[in-house]
C-alpha cells in the first residue's frame, strides 16, 4: 500500500521559551491509501493541531511531514495553497460553508480556484452532491439546509477535487445523533469506494467505525491499533 | 483562475448582502451628488449674476449723489458732462429722476417703485428697448408732453392683455398717454425691472418729482473698452462742479468684477460644505468596508483552506469595493445631472465637469483604499487564524 500521509517525529510549540506550549511532542504517523483512521484524545491532547498540520493549514515546529511524497516544510505559501486545493479535502466541525451561496456553488468553489471551466465544474459538483444524496438540494443556500445536510454539502465539497485524503475535524460535533449518523454513513461509503479518510473525534462510537484508531495524549501517540470496525451501516460497500 | 470568474465571485458577494451594499452605494451617491450639484448651483448663480450685469450694459457709467438735498446733481451738471472737448468718449448723457408713483387706468390701480423721468437717450443707454409702440422723442421732452413708456409688468397689471398703446393712465393727478411698452428684461430679484414707467424728465418733474436734484445720471460710453477712460474724463468735469466726495461713479464692469468675486466665494463655500458631506460619506464607506471584511474574515479563512490564492481573494474584495464605489458614484453623477435640470432656490445649476471628476475620483479612491486595505490584511492571515476568527 502506498503511503499518503507520513508524519515523522513532528513537534509543534505555540509561543516561545518558558511560556511555550508543546501541543505536539514527537508524533510519528503513517497513513496508507484507502485507510480509515480515527484520531482520538481528550481536549488539549493535540488533535486539532495535528489536523491543522496534516491539512497544511499550519507548519510543524520541528520534524517532517510528507504529503503524498512531498515534503510540506519545503513548500512556499503559494505551493501550500495549491497542495490544500489539490490533495486535501476538509470537513470542519462548524461546516464552514460560504453563507448566502447555493450548495452547488459551495461545492464548485475548490474547482473554481483550481481554474476549471464552469460547465465541467458544475458537472463534477453535481456528481459529488449526488454522492452524498443531496443532488435535489443543489440550489438551496446553507441556511435552508439542516445541520446534517450542510455537513454533507461540506463533504461533497471536500470530495469534489478527488483529494488524496479527506480530513474531518469533529465532523459530528455540531450534529444530533441522527444527523451525525447520516454524515458518518457517507464516510463509510466513501471509504468503501477507496477514499482515504482521517477523522478526528472524541466520541467513542465515531472512533469505533474506523479500521485504525490512534490515541493522543499530551501531544504524544499513546496507542495505535488496527480494529474491527463496528457500527457501520448496512449499505456499506454499495458504492464499490 | 481568470478575472471574469473572480468578478462573478465579487458580484455574488455584493448580492449576498443587498441592504448593506445598497446603503454603501447610497452613501457615495449622496456625497458625489451633493458635491456636483452644490458646485453646479454656485456656478449657476455666478453665471446668472454675470448675465444680469451684462444686461445692464457693460458700457455705461452711473453717476450718483452721495448726499441728499442741496449740492446734488442738477440738470446743469448733466449738460456739462456732454462735452466732446473734455469727454470725447461720452456717447450720451441721460439725467434720471426716479420716484414712486401710483398709476391708475379705468379703476385698475398699480403702484410702482420707480417712475423714471429721463431723456430719449436713456432707452439705448440702459439697454432697455421699446417692444411695441414708440419711445418718446426729444421734442416730447422739450415740450414736457405727458407721454409714458411702461414696462411689461405694468402693462399686465393695468391693461391685462389689451394693447396699452394710445391709452391714458393717471399718475400724480395728471393724465399720461402710453406711447409704448418696453421689452421684457430678465428679472433681478423680487423687485422686477419690468415694473417700471418711463416718461420725459420735464413732465415728471412738473407732475411728480419736483425740481430737486437728479436721482442719477446715466452716461453711455462708446464701448466697454473705453469705460475706464470715460470715467476719469467725467470725474474731471464733476470735480469742477461738485464738492469732492459728493458723488460717486458706478461702473458696470467693476460691478461685474465684484459680483463675480463674491459668486466665486459663494461657490467655494458651497463646495466646501459638499466636500464635507463627501468626506462623511467616505467615512461611512470606510466603516462599512471594514465591517464587511472583518465579518467575512472567516469566509476568507474558508476560501484559503479550499485553496484560494491570496491574489484571488484580494482581487475579489477590490472588485467588490470598486464596483460599490463606481456604481454609487455613477448614480450620484446621474442624480446630479438630473437635479441640475431644475432650478434650485431660483438658480439654474450649471455642472462643472471638474467637480464631477473630483467627486468621482475621491469616492472611488476611498472605496479602493479602505476596501482594499482590510482585504489585504485579511488575505495575509494564515487560514487557521482566519478560520478561528469570530
Amino acid at each position: 500500500m502506498r503511503t499518503v500521509l507520513d508524519v515523522r517525529d513532528v513537534t509543534k510549540v505555540y509561543g516561545h521559551g518558558d511560556t511555550g506550549v508543546r501541543a505536539l511532542d514527537g508524533v510519528s504517523l503513517e497513513v496508507a491509501r484507502g485507510e480509515y483512521l480515527a484520531v482520538m484524545g481528550p481536549s488539549g491532547s493535540g488533535k486539532s493541531t495535528l489536523m491543522n498540520i496534516l491539512g497544511c493549514l499550519d507548519l510543524p515546529t520541528t520534524g517532517t511531514y510528507l504529503l503524498d511524497g512531498v515534503d510540506v516544510g519545503s513548500l512556499s505559501d503559494e505551493q501550500l495553497t495549491l497542495a490544500r486545493n489539490r490533495l486535501i479535502g476538509f470537513v470542519f466541525q462548524a461546516f464552514n460553508l460560504i453563507p448566502r451561496t447555493s450548495a452547488v456553488a459551495n461545492v464548485e468553489l475548490p474547482l473554481a480556484y483550481s481554474g476549471m471551466k464552469a460547465a465541467e465544474r458544475r458537472r463534477r459538483a453535481m456528481f459529488s452532491l449526488d454522492l452524498v444524496g443531496l443532488a435535489d438540494r443543489a440550489e438551496h443556500e446553507p441556511d435552508q439546509l439542516s445541520g446534517g445536510q450542510q455537513q454533507r454539502v461540506a463533504v461533497a465539497r471536500a470530495l469534489v477535487t478527488e483529494p488524496a485524503v479527506l480530513l474531518a475535524d469533529e465532523p459530528t460535533g455540531n450534529l444530533d445523533s441522527h444527523a451525525g449518523e447520516e454524515v458518518l454513513s457517507v464516510f463509510d461509503d466513501l471509504n468503501a469506494a477507496g477514499h482515504t479518510i482521517v477523522i478526528i473525534t472524541h466520541e467513542d462510537e465515531v472512533g469505533a467505525r474506523a479500521d485504525r484508531l490512534v490515541k493522543l495524549f499530551d501531544g504524544r501517540v499513546i496507542s495505535d491499533s488496527r480494529q474491527e470496525p463496528a457500527g457501520r451501516h448496512a449499505a456499506s460497500g454499495a458504492l464499490k | 483562475m481568470n478575472l471574469t470568474e473572480i468578478a462573478r465571485f465579487a458580484l455574488r458577494g455584493i448580492g449576498a448582502n443587498k441592504l448593506r451594499s445598497t446603503l454603501t452605494m447610497l452613501g457615495i451617491l449622496i456625497g458625489v451628488a451633493a458635491v456636483t450639484l452644490l458646485v453646479a448651483v454656485g456656478n449657476g448663480s455666478a453665471r446668472t449674476v454675470a448675465a444680469r450685469i451684462e444686461a445692464l450694459g457693460a458700457d455705461t457709467l452711473t453717476v450718483m449723489s452721495t448726499r441728499h438735498g442741496a449740492g446734488g446733481l442738477t440738470m446743469k451738471v448733466a449738460e456739462a458732462l456732454d462735452d466732446p472737448a473734455v469727454a470725447p468718449g461720452v456717447r450720451s448723457v441721460s439725467p434720471v429722476v426716479s420716484t414712486p408713483a401710483t398709476l391708475t387706468h379705468e379703476g385698475a390701480e398699480h403702484r410702482i417703485a420707480s417712475f423714471v423721468g429721463t431723456t430719449p437717450s436713456w432707452f439705448a443707454a440702459s439697454n432697455f428697448p421699446v417692444e411695441s409702440g414708440a419711445a418718446f422723442t426729444a421734442d416730447d421732452e422739450a415740450q414736457a408732453r405727458r407721454v409714458v413708456v411702461i414696462g411689461q409688468t405694468v402693462a399686465e397689471e393695468l391693461f391685462s392683455g389689451a394693447d396699452p398703446v394710445g391709452r391714458q393712465v393717471t399718475a400724480g393727478g395728471a393724465l399720461f398717454t402710453v406711447t409704448g411698452v418696453l421689452r421684457e428684461k430678465s428679472s433681478s430679484g423680487a423687485q422686477g425691472s419690468n415694473d417700471i414707467a418711463v416718461a420725459p424728465i420735464s413732465a415728471v418733474r412738473q407732475v411728480l418729482a419736483g425740481y430737486g436734484p437728479l436721482s442719477s445720471i446715466l452716461v453711455e460710453t462708446a464701448g466697454p473698452s473705453t469705460v475706464g477712460a470715460v470715467q476719469s474724463e467725467i470725474s474731471t468735469i464733476l470735480d469742477r462742479r461738485l464738492e469732492p466726495g459728493a458723488y460717486r461713479v458706478q461702473n458696470a464692469a467693476q460691478l461685474l468684477e465684484t459680483q463675480t468675486e463674491s459668486a466665486g466665494a459663494f461657490t467655494t463655500v458651497l463646495g466646501a460644505v459638499a466636500a464635507i458631506s463627501l468626506l462623511v460619506g467616505g467615512i461611512g464607506i470606510t466603516n462599512i468596508m471594514l465591517v464587511t471584511v472583518t465579518e467575512r474574515t472567516r469566509e476568507i479563512g474558508i476560501r484559503k483552506a479550499l485553496g484560494a490564492p491570496r491574489r484571488v481573494i484580494l482581487t475579489q474584495f477590490l472588485i467588490e469595493a470598486t464596483l460599490l464605489s463606481v456604481i454609487g458614484g455613477g448614480l450620484g453623477v446621474a442624480a446630479a445631472v438630473l437635479g441640475s435640470r431644475f432650478p434650485i432656490v431660483g438658480v439654474q445649476p450649471v455642472i462643472v465637469p471638474s467637480s464631477v471628476a473630483l467627486a468621482l475620483g475621491v469616492s472611488v479612491l476611498i472605496g479602493l483604499f479602505f476596501g482594499g486595505l482590510p482585504a489585504a490584511r485579511a488575505a495575509r492571515l494564515r487560514p487557521i487564524d482566519a478560520l478561528r476568527y469570530e
